[in-house]
């Protein structure tokens, strides 16, 4: 199983194994991560699920859509070059290791 | 210490969640129960009339929080248990195992239950209801095989249910009593342009027209027949006729109710230590123009942000909730997001094209902006909120010229305050 790192708020690192085809959001809700609301369940209507990815995988994840990327630019903490939602971020097993960054809010 | 009696929060789902992790969060170190009468851990419920019904989601995935979260958080969970009596006098409730739970507060988001239909035919097989887990796998399991659907009901649910059982290829009736859809939630021209939508899209939509009968064959539902004597034809019934607030345990104690368990903006009842949020709580809305004093909305936000409330209230660390109200819907590819609390009178601003399916409809209350609705166009509802919650004055042509950046709007704050 692929794993995610997340990294929290304080700094520490919490690390999930995913299951493939699941969004990094519902890994972060199963894996009780702090700091990813995902209010809207993971239907991208909500911005509360923002992370920021690893430099190292931006350019490994398929591009943000239209939809998401409007959403982006509503995000409740600064919107970075690895800003993301996390529940349009499906795993995969070539995603391994995927660290991404819990922001300071999402509200 | 002697320990002092628990929080005891009656309601397994967003409102009763919500509220025993935020009182975590904020340091309530008491025991907690959770009072819940499914059986099914607790669920996410979005999803019950959207992707549940069209396939996207499974339910698997629907759990509202990871397997470990209650235990880590010291938080019981007693499911599958109804509380059948309250005495608020001595803070102690009764459950349908005969078991006593005292408490030091008490919660009540006990939710909302289904409008009962009472029409003849209502036990006919086919016609189903959608509220619970429960429910929505008899509905998604008749999805499959239905031919021909009939959704009595054009609000929310029964307009996301219509659009799911189209997208699999029913042919989809949607009956509604009143003219228009969703008349109480939306203006004349957002009704209309949700109407088209769905007729656009293969659903046929009779409004104004009541149901007088189910008529059935051999047991099972074969026709709705409506108040003008036709019959449409059908295999399956779901109902989507609103729901009415599990406000029996409040009255029983002598609590206040009306439409709700009326609660101030803390989530106080009118008896001492007991708490309502979520569906069945009409919360204080904080003062404003052509606003009402109280309101009882069903939404996962009003649950979410009353529930951190009364976390507050109950931590010390009190917090009332002056949240915007938002509520969003997915109907085919459309997503719905509305803000605010729009009132007739409203001057209505449209910036973007209907046509195109992305575009907003703003409300202004003596130029505040004070409601939006929008398709499509996430963004600007995010704004919207932000910018009603800060009571944003706007200009209608402002708010119609797409090219005007509406982050403008944004009152700027003391640099203090900014921070």
């Amino acid at each position: 199983m692929p794993t995610i790192h997340y990294i929290l708020k304080d700094g520490s690192r919490r690390s999930v194994d995913a299951k493939a085809g699941s969004s990094v959001m519902e890994n972060a809700i199963n894996g009780n991560v702090r700091g990813i609301d995902a209010e809207c369940g993971g239907s991208c209507a909500c911005a509360t699920c923002h992370v920021y990815v690893d430099d190292a995988f931006i350019d490994r994840l398929p591009s943000a859509d239209e939809m998401e990327g409007e959403l982006l630019d509503a995000v409740a903490a600064e919107r970075l070059p690895g800003s993301r939602l996390s529940c349009q971020l499906t795993m995969t097993a070539e995603l391994d290791g995927l660290t991404v960054r819990v922001p300071e809010t999402q509200s | 210490m002697a320990n002092a009696p628990p929080l005891v929060i009656v309601g397994a789902s967003y409102a009763g969640v919500q509220l025993a992790a935020s009182a975590r969060e904020l340091g309530f170190a008491e025991r907690i129960v959770i009072v819940g009468d499914e059986v099914h851990a607790p669920y996410q419920r979005p999803p019950l009339s959207k992707g549940l019904l069209n396939g996207k989601t499974s339910v698997d995935q629907l759990q509202l929080r990871g397997p470990g979260f209650f235990e880590q958080n010291r938080i019981e969970l007693r499911l599958g248990r109804r509380a059948e009596s309250l005495d608020a006098g001595a803070r102690s409730l009764r459950l349908d195992d005969g078991a006593a739970l005292d408490y030091g507060w008490l919660a009540l988001a006990t939710g909302a239950r289904c409008r009962p239909f009472t029409l003849p035919g209502a036990q006919l097989d086919g016609v189903l209801k959608l509220r619970t887990l429960d429910d929505a796998l008899r509905v998604a399991h008749a999805a499959e095989r239905t031919q021909r659907a009939c959704v009595i009901g054009g609000g929310f649910i029964g307009l996301e249910v219509a659009a799911a059982l189209r997208s699999r290829g029913a042919a989809v009736s949607v009956i509604e009593a009143q003219p228009h859809l969703l008349a109480r939630a939306l203006p004349p021209a957002m009704s209309a342009y949700v109407a088209n939508a769905h007729r656009r899209r293969g659903v046929a939509l009779l409004t104004g027209r009541g149901v007088r009968a189910l008529q059935g064959d051999r047991g099972r539902v074969a026709a709705v027949e409506l108040d003008d004597g036709r019959r449409i034809d059908c295999d399956l019934v779901v109902l989507g006729i609103g729901v009415l607030p599990n406000d029996g345990l409040a009255r029983q104690a002598g609590i206040a109710v009306d439409n709700g368990i009326v609660v101030d903006m803390l989530g106080r009842s009118s008896a001492p230590r007991v708490l309502a949020a979520g569906d069945v709580a009409s919360m204080a809305l904080p003062p404003a123009p052509g606003a009402p004093a109280r309101l009882r909305l069903e939404s996962i936000q009003s649950a979410n942000d009353g529930a951190k409330a009364l976390a507050s209230l109950i931590a010390g660390r009190e917090q009332p909730c002056t949240a915007v109200p938002w509520f969003w819907s997915d109907q085919f590819e459309l997503k719905f997001q509305m803000a605010g609390l729009a009132a007739p009178g409203d001057e209505l601003v449209l910036r973007g094209d209907m046509d195109s399916d992305r575009f907003s409809v703003f409300h202004l209350r003596q130029g505040t902006l004070v409601a939006a609705q929008s398709v499509n166009r996430p963004a600007e509802h995010m704004l919207s909120r932000k910018l009603i919650g800060a009571r944003a004055r706007a200009g209608a042509s402002q708010l119609a010229d797409d090219s005007f950046d509406l982050k403008s709007l944004v009152p700027k704050m003391p640099e203090a305050l900014a921070a």
